[in-house]
């Protein structure tokens, strides 16, 4: 029995799976009134009010998806968050491909670059939510501030870091300035971009849930900012569970999807045992 | 000179001062007083001690570098930009990691819009032995192969003049005889004028037509030069023995010997 469950590579789902039930089981251990002698608090229900019951959670989170209020709040959260993935990216993208190609616009504006940068762009959010209103829109924006930097910072880096060499022997190859881009600086670019793919989408999201917890009519942002003025724990960590387990879904999807686009890249290789 | 054909390319009083970007006032000249021809249908070799500016010539010769002193004649014609009538074989690698072989291959064409790039790729493909390794990504083949694509990537645009810097240096001696003795049965089908840089005499006399013997850097030129009057079609490794072969290589290592030692000691004191 325990040969056939040892951790390796084929059984690594079971035990992570089974990591997830003991945490929860701990969980519930810790928090269910009556169950353990307290020992932090002074009564046995306020670690039930400040970490939440997980069989509780769990319920809200069911009742949730056999619902259809949830879908639309997930729904304009996905939309959100890949709005302002694509325009963030195509921003960063141009932008960099223009300065790292003109150097002397990237002389001028590098200071504003850094300026920009390094502020800390959520309290741009109420500006957002005053320019752009409570709807989508100013949840967008602050995705795009949030993911245009990442991208410009690696295709800026990505077109600097052009293998010389390649270059100049595309350019005896034949090629045209506008050849040179669409066949050696974006391809080159674009794998930069998709080293950053995971974070660029993580911050879209971010965004897109600090945008709605700020100020929204809908979002799972909402449904916490909802549940946290009636300090009714459960419902926010539901929220928060049904954003983590969203987030790993993108994610998970962003790799398929760097998996194919980057085939060309070199991996590391492992030899079989026969 | 009246009626006879220019020469393929032609480097006239070349020499090549680079000026340091963090401080004006370094200067470093790499080349000077170069004067070098490759006739059409020419295989020339240039042979010089490691640093001695060898890269910075065919730069030069491609259109690449411009001269700070001299002029480039290709056929004839002053050059100027990059040269059109040249392929250019780098020592690096130089293939897009984000292509294929064939891909590869065919860019050339592509960036000219030749229709049938694909077909034509394919078929150099064959003819440099790697028939069957057309979707194969530059990362999934070994440095050998890399260098056949590079040779076909350059080949296939059929140029008059083929520029190659040390194309083979970094390959094992097989590998490397194997593809010396098919760069030859290419070159023997067409051809063209070679510039051909390395710094191995052996190879560099097994290859050319002519030998030139670049001086030790900075500053380096040409302080000799020598016909290699062996019979083709040669094959690189049996050539080796040929008494004659034995002869030009003592010769030339007799002027090159000097030239290494004195490269290597200015290494040593840098």
């Amino acid at each position: 029995m325990w040969n056939r469950l040892r951790p390796r590579a084929a059984t690594l789902w079971i035990w992570q799976l089974g990591l997830l039930v003991v945490l929860f089981l701990l969980w519930y251990a810790f928090t269910a009134p009556g169950l353990l002698p307290t020992f932090v608090f002074e009564n046995d229900r306020q670690a039930a009010f400040f970490f939440g019951e997980p069989l509780k959670i769990l319920g809200r989170i069911g009742t949730w998806f056999t619902g259809v209020e949830i879908w639309q709040h997930l729904w304009v959260t996905l939309l959100e968050t890949v709005l302002a993935f694509a325009i963030g990216t195509g921003l960063g993208l141009a932008f960099g491909l223009w300065l790292a190609l003109s150097p002397m616009a990237a002389a001028i504006t590098d200071p504003y670059i850094k300026a920009l940068n390094s502020m800390p762009r959520v309290i741009l959010a109420p500006i957002f939510a005053v320019w752009f209103g409570l709807g989508i829109a100013s949840k967008v924006a602050l995705g795009v501030t949030l993911v245009f930097f990442i991208v410009f910072f690696n295709v800026y880096q990505g077109v600097r870091e052009v293998s010389p060499v390649v270059l100049a022997n595309a350019r005896m190859l034949g090629a045209s300035a506008r050849q040179l881009l669409r066949h050696v600086y974006l391809p080159s670019a674009t794998s930069w971009v998709f080293s950053s793919l995971h974070t660029s989408v993580g911050l879209a999201f971010v965004g897109a849930v600090v945008g709605e917890y700020l100020g929204s009519s809908r979002g799972v942002g909402y449904l916490i900012l909802q549940a946290e003025g009636a300090f009714d724990i459960n419902t926010v960590m539901a929220g928060i569970l049904v954003l983590t387990a969203f987030a790993l879904l993108l994610d998970a999807l962003v790799g398929r999807i760097e998996r194919r686009l980057m085939k060309w890249q070199p991996r590391a290789g492992e030899t079989e045992k026969l | 000179m009246n009626g006879a054909p220019p020469s393929a390319l032609a480097l006239d009083g070349v020499a090549c001062t680079f000026v340091s970007k963090d401080d004006p006032g370094q200067r470093y000249t790499a080349v000077r007083d170069v004067s070098l021809t490759v006739a059409d249908g020419e295989f020339v070799s240039v042979v010089g001690p490691t640093g001695c500016g060898k890269s910075t010539l065919l730069n030069v010769a491609a259109g690449l570098l411009a001269p700070s002193v001299g002029v480039v004649r290709v056929f004839g014609a002053p050059l100027e930009g990059l040269n059109r009538r040249a392929g250019y074989m780098f020592q690096a690698e130089s293939l897009m990691p984000w292509r294929s072989a064939r891909e590869n291959v065919a860019a050339g064409l592509e960036f000219r819009g030749v229709a049938e790039a694909p077909a034509r790729a394919d078929e150099w493909l064959r003819r440099v032995g790697l028939g069957g390794f057309g979707d194969r990504y530059p990362h999934q083949l070994s440095g050998g192969m890399r260098k056949r694509v590079s040779l076909a990537q350059t080949l296939v645009l059929d140029p008059d003049i083929i520029l190659m810097d040390e194309p083979f240096s970094a390959l094992d001696v097989q590998t490397r005889q194997l593809m010396e003795n098919e760069l030859l049965a290419l070159w023997a089908q067409k051809r063209k004028a070679v510039l051909f840089i390395t710094h191995d005499l052996d190879e560099a006399i097994a290859l050319s037509d002519r030998v030139v013997v670049l001086s030790a850097g900075p500053a380096s030129r040409p302080i000799g030069e020598f016909v290699v009057d062996l019979k083709r079609p040669r094959d690189v490794a049996e050539v080796r023995t040929v008494p004659r072969f034995i002869e030009l290589h003592e010769a030339i290592w007799a002027v090159l010997r000097e030239e290494v030692l004195k490269g290597y000691r200015q290494q040593l004191a840098a």
